[in-house]
């Protein structure tokens, strides 16, 4: 069965929303298991008492960028047909730091916040209730924003064409790069105080 | 087997949690050929609930109409049904690991009430910035790191080298 499976035709749409309140759940389980579901185990990563964040989130995607490659290579999958986000320069960045910003308040991020509202935090309840009016504030201001948000758009770039390397060696440098910082973690976990939450 | 702690101080090991999660993003690229999301669902709904209350305002707004088709509503949407089941699968792992509770988590040195208020001017900020960078730490960042689209990891290193700024001038909020 060479993937991706819907858009080639192997599974039929029908199945579409049953899975994906399977992948859902496996998604959801993960984040709640690893501790994202508690906003001051994720302020850690910032803070250098914990850095459950990082580590999980590396190992994820290396995970994926390993699979997805081989895959590919193998032929088991035509990684071509896959969805990139486009890149557009300006509104990448700036919605990064707008972010980061609300991480820095919030505690969460989206998807963090939903496992901690399917286990009873009011913390996550109260930022996911700001997302909603986030987004309606963002749309209903589109008119303002719509110069930046359509600006510089590079299409669906991928960064190893960005800067003229191989897929594989970036991969690989990605894959270093994720246990060094690891390994820097665990040595700035040991100096730092421990915070009790 | 060791027996299972109950009393909601157990995590699994990061890296497991690590790699579990990257199966179910490589899974859902193998089966869909897209990523995991989470801020598309708050999207899908916002137009879904602007449409229903004002739908000719609605339909006169370039960012509402974007996302509004022909055929039915935006709320049929697979990122919907994903994180409904994102709450479901967190439930499982919170009731596994007894964690299920009312609580607003918080420094000792805040009030809950301070601690609420931050976390829905976060939830704000959070919802207008992943309408900008089209997606969140799901949707941009993580999907997008595991096809190495430059878009993803540029959004990446923004949120955290952001987060990680603003961390230390809010850092009474957390520790």
């Amino acid at each position: 069965m060479v993937g991706p499976l819907i858009p080639m035709g192997v599974i039929p749409e029908t199945w579409n929303n049953v899975i994906a309140l399977l992948l859902g759940a496996g998604f959801g389980f993960s984040l709640e298991a690893s501790g994202f579901s508690s906003s001051r185990k994720i302020m850690g990563t910032f803070f250098g008492y914990d850095f459950v964040v990082l580590r999980v989130f590396f190992t994820a995607a290396i995970t994926a960028m390993t699979g997805i490659i081989y895959f590919d290579y193998m032929g088991w999958m035509d990684a071509s047909m896959l969805y990139i986000n486009p890149y557009y320069v300006m509104s990448a960045i700036i919605g990064g730091i707008i972010m980061g910003f609300g991480f820095a308040l919030g505690g969460f991020c989206p998807g963090t916040s939903f496992t901690g509202v399917a286990i009873g935090k009011i913390d996550a309840m109260f930022f996911s209730a700001g997302l909603f009016i986030g987004v309606f504030i963002f749309s209903e201001l589109y008119p303002l924003f719509e110069g930046i948000y359509n600006s510089r758009n590079l299409g669906g770039v991928k960064i190893y064409d960005l800067l003229g390397m191989r897929e594989t060696v970036f991969g690989f440098l990605l894959i270093l790069a994720a246990i060094g910082m690891f390994y820097g973690a665990t040595f700035v976990e040991k100096k730092v105080k421990k915070v009790e939450y | 087997m060791e027996k299972l702690k109950r009393d909601g101080t157990f995590y699994i090991n990061p890296y497991l949690g690590g790699v579990l999660l990257g199966l179910v993003l490589f899974s859902t690229y193998y089966i869909t050929g897209r990523g995991l999301g989470a801020s598309g669902a708050v999207k899908s709904t916002v137009v879904t609930a602007v449409h229903a209350v004002a739908p000719v305002h609605a339909d006169n707004n370039k960012y509402y109409s974007k996302f509004l088709g022909d055929e039915g509503s935006p709320m049929n949407n697979w990122l919907v049904f994903e994180v409904i089941g994102v709450l479901v699968g967190g439930f499982l792992s919170g009731t596994l690991y007894g964690r299920l509770k009312f609580k607003t988590e918080h420094s000792p040195k805040i009030t809950s009430r301070k601690r609420l208020v931050a976390a829905i001017i976060g939830g704000i900020l959070f919802g207008v910035g992943s309408q900008f960078a089209r997606g969140c730490t799901s949707g941009a960042a993580l999907s997008g790191m595991a096809v190495l689209s430059a878009s993803g990891i540029i959004t990446m290193m923004a949120i955290f080298g952001s987060a990680y700024v603003f961390s230390w001038i809010f850092k009474k909020l957390w520790i």
